[in-house]
């Protein structure tokens, strides 16, 4: 893999595919945190945080554990069962959840000792991330083998830009909600809803983004 | 084959399980973190909206302020005494004295000329910078009504008038109001001395008759009127001083512009009802 391949990752993860804004996956915290500037920073750190590794670590586990072996060579499973198994289709979807919710109450008892205050700040979302479907959603499409099979880096890489994009996100949309938090928004309009016509618009917007790498 | 899958299964998902489960006992007896039980128990008396009342970032600050001895359970304005007395015993310390304070808004603004038609947004911030505002009068009243979106409690509302007024039984003297307002009108003064100069400007006598049918022309008949030598009129506005106030009502009388007055009458206090007539409410107005 060339250095270009990794910039196409980076970049097609933060603005071509988009989590929130291309794929609309992890729209929970996404309209519940970013109503302050620094809280958007923090959750989306935490995202990202957790989205690099549960990348790295799903990867590990789909492709040393869940895969039959005559395809990577190296399944551990069949080297202890001794037969072809393939788990992928019964298992991933149930282990990923459980690598996931892991790394996040890791998260979270780090969080607790080092930052008290955005451990506060997150309240619920931080154990929400859990169930945050962007985390959920780049672990299994880096362990897609269509179009190809991406390698660790690749995987991790792309885990890493995604969190990146989310908290872009985040921060493009807690900027827009201090400031509508001012205007003379009809009643009816007032808060959520508001945010999701601001989420669509910023959404068309990032469609401009989608013919830059080819198709897509 | 069936039963590879069976077992295979069973054994990632066990295996995952147990590894994962060392860890994050690893992590939580590596990363635990030292918290008084009593933190807690006082977040539970304490009414945990974070209102700043007491001076402290919020609640938990408070708890911790209370179990280091530096804050005492009766600068908590939202507590009822009983609740406090608890608070003490849970954190060794004394209830303490506490004065109940309620917002004031001291501007009375009446027919306050608008120097330009504001249609920005509806914030008494914004449009105190665009010009100055749009009162001719800068120490007047905008009347967007921030102060009333801010109060967490909602003991303010905008009257018919545009003037704020204080709910003094919802009121808790946050301070959120006093902090908020671009004109520095509203002060947090004590429920006891209910009596008030309703104005703050400091223009000139001659200057505020032109701008306000509600101003402190400086005409001191006040201070001549008062017995106690409670009140001065300095920088063109008449002072009060509370420590000397008697509440006799002398300068409510005395006072030409009628801004000096009992504010139990505007704010409708529950307290006011058997005191104050409804013939003093037309009078006052």
């Amino acid at each position: 893999m060339n250095i270009s391949g990794y910039a196409a990752i980076i970049f097609g993860s933060i603005f071509v595919n988009n989590f929130l804004l291309a794929r609309f996956l992890g729209l929970c915290p996404f309209i519940g945190v970013s109503k302050r500037t620094d809280e958007a920073v923090g959750m989306g750190m935490a995202v990202t945080f957790v989205m690099t590794l549960a990348s790295a670590v799903t990867w590990l586990l789909y492709n040393y554990l869940l895969l039959p072996g005559a395809e990577t060579g190296h399944n551990i499973m069949s080297f202890i069962m001794g037969n072809e198994v393939n788990l992928v289709p019964i298992l991933k979807n149930v282990s990923y959840i459980l690598v996931i919710a892991a790394l996040v109450q890791l998260v979270e008892i780090t969080m607790r000792k080092i930052s008290p205050a955005l451990y506060r700040a997150l309240g619920i979302y931080l154990p929400l991330i859990t169930t945050n479907c962007a985390v959920m959603g780049v672990a299994l499409l880096n362990t897609t083998d269509a179009p190809r099979r991406f390698s660790f880096v690749e995987a991790t890489l792309q885990g890493f830009a995604a969190g990146i994009g989310f908290m872009m996100a985040m921060l493009l949309m807690s900027a827009i909600r201090e400031r509508l938090a001012l205007a003379d928004v009809p009643r009816s309009m007032k808060g959520v809803p508001v945010a999701f016509i601001c989420t669509a618009l910023i959404a068309l917007s990032f469609l401009g983004f989608a013919g830059i790498l080819g198709a897509g | 084959m069936e039963l590879g899958f069976i077992i295979g299964s069973i054994f990632v998902m066990l295996g995952l399980g147990a590894i994962f489960g060392a860890g994050l006992a690893v992590a939580s007896a590596k990363l635990k973190v030292d918290r008084d039980p009593r933190i807690d128990e006082l977040m539970d008396l304490l009414p945990g909206v974070n209102c700043g009342a007491c001076g402290l970032s919020g609640c938990e600050a408070m708890a911790k302020a209370l179990l280091a001895g530096n804050a005492e359970p009766s600068e908590c304005a939202l507590i009822p005494p009983d609740v406090a007395e608890r608070v003490a015993e849970v954190a060794g310390t004394d209830v303490g004295q506490r004065q109940k304070r309620v917002a004031v808004v001291l501007c009375r603004a009446k027919d306050v000329g608008r120097r330009h038609d504001y249609s920005g947004l509806s914030d008494c911030s914004a449009a105190a910078l665009l010009q100055g505002g749009p009162t001719d009068c800068v120490y007047a009243c905008i009347g967007l009504g921030t102060c009333a979106d801010v109060c967490p409690f909602e003991a303010i509302t905008m009257g018919e008038d545009e003037l704020p007024r204080v709910d003094p039984e919802k009121c808790v003297a946050c301070g959120k109001c006093v902090q908020v307002c671009p004109r520095n009108i509203i002060s947090l003064l004590s429920v006891e001395k209910y009596v008030h100069v309703l104005c703050s400007s400091h223009d000139k006598g001659g200057q505020v008759r032109k701008l306000c049918e509600a101003g402190c022309i400086a005409c001191k008949l006040c201070e001549k009127a008062c017995e106690f030598d409670a009140i001065k009129v300095e920088d063109c506005i008449a002072k009060i001083d509370y420590e000397k106030c008697t509440l006799c009502g002398k300068c409510v009388e005395a006072c030409p512009r009628g801004i000096i007055r009992d504010i139990r009458i505007d704010q409708h206090w529950p307290k006011a009802t058997d005191e104050v007539t409804a013939a003093e409410v037309k009078s006052g107005e």
